[in-house]
């Protein structure tokens, strides 16, 4: 039962993803878009990736939809259609996807407990993580008694932090972008409209 | 066998929504279409819960189920006001630069 809603989710992935390649309204595109995302998310909880499914719904469904019906508002809802052919564009895509798959050929048998990924330091982390009988939790690294966040926020704090600088970095981006064109659209519309009463003349 | 017959049917309506998000004739349409297939999400991911015997994910149902009605009001909000920041129709010329 499980596999036939596997199946039946990444058949309607299918549909969406194509769909959303041939719809030309884009408004039509970001509500796609947005279906994609619970799919996707839908998908990631069969697999257990609970945080990810969680992080892709509020920011897949969520935010990006109405970040995307930000952009359509500025551009206009008809795509262009482009005069140029497809075929160079597919060929190359189907020989990078049938070297990915090629690739997986040389990955380790999926979910087995000999995995390398398995035997490297998560036995470790897990033996200096959990207290065991008798022995007082002085003896461990890490005070954190959630293991999930012990890894995230002490084993891999470097990384964390780069993360979230690089996160840092790009909001402070954006919100340079969308000051710099509210003030340009300012200047530009008080320069030309003068002083008219229509509210959306702004924008 | 109950969990089966209903992941079926969400899986149809899942089907149908998809439908109307794709034919829908008015930007309507579709918001319902995507505000259905949030609510199917929903209901998925508690019938994968309970059937493969983990019902614990049925909080990370209830906060799908918040956000997509959060995310549906953002959407009509912004066809209606052009902008999220509007708090309701602009009353004027307020601009300040």
């Amino acid at each position: 039962m499980e596999s036939v809603v596997d199946l039946a989710l990444l058949g309607l992935l299918a549909v969406t993803a194509i769909a959303v390649v041939r719809v030309r309204n884009l408004v039509a595109v970001v509500m796609l878009m947005g279906i994609y995302s619970f799919l996707s998310a839908a998908l990631f909880v069969v697999l257990d990736a609970v945080d990810v499914a969680f992080t892709e719904v509020a920011v897949g469904a969520g935010v990006s939809t109405i970040l995307a019906l930000g952009t359509v508002a500025l551009v206009g809802t008809r795509q262009q259609r482009h005069a140029k052919s497809p075929v160079i564009p597919l060929l190359i895509v189907l020989v990078t996807g049938g070297m990915l798959v090629y690739g997986t050929y040389d990955l380790p048998r999926w979910g087995q407990a000999d995995n390398p990924i398995h035997g490297h330091v998560a036995p470790e982390y897990l033996a200096d993580h959990v207290p065991l009988a008798g022995q007082d939790g002085e003896a461990l690294e890490v005070h954190i008694p959630n293991i999930v966040t012990t890894v995230l926020a002490s084993y891999r704090g470097y990384d964390t932090l780069g993360e979230t600088t690089v996160v840092f970095a790009a909001m402070v981006g954006v919100l340079l972008l969308f000051v710099g064109t509210g003030g340009r659209r300012g200047a530009s519309a008080r320069g030309a409209g003068g002083g008219d009463d229509d509210p959306d003349g702004a924008s | 066998m109950m969990v089966v017959g209903a992941s079926i049917a969400v899986l149809v309506t899942m089907g149908m929504a998809m439908v109307r998000a794709l034919l829908g004739p008015t930007v309507y349409d579709r918001v319902l279409a995507v505000n259905m297939f949030g609510t199917k999400t929903v209901l998925t991911i508690a019938l994968i819960g309970f059937f493969t015997g983990r019902p614990e994910f049925l909080d990370l149902a209830l906060a799908y189920g918040l956000l997509n009605f959060i995310g549906t009001i953002a959407v009509l909000k912004f066809f209606q006001f052009g902008s999220l920041g509007a708090s309701g129709p602009p009353p004027g010329e307020t601009e300040s630069g």
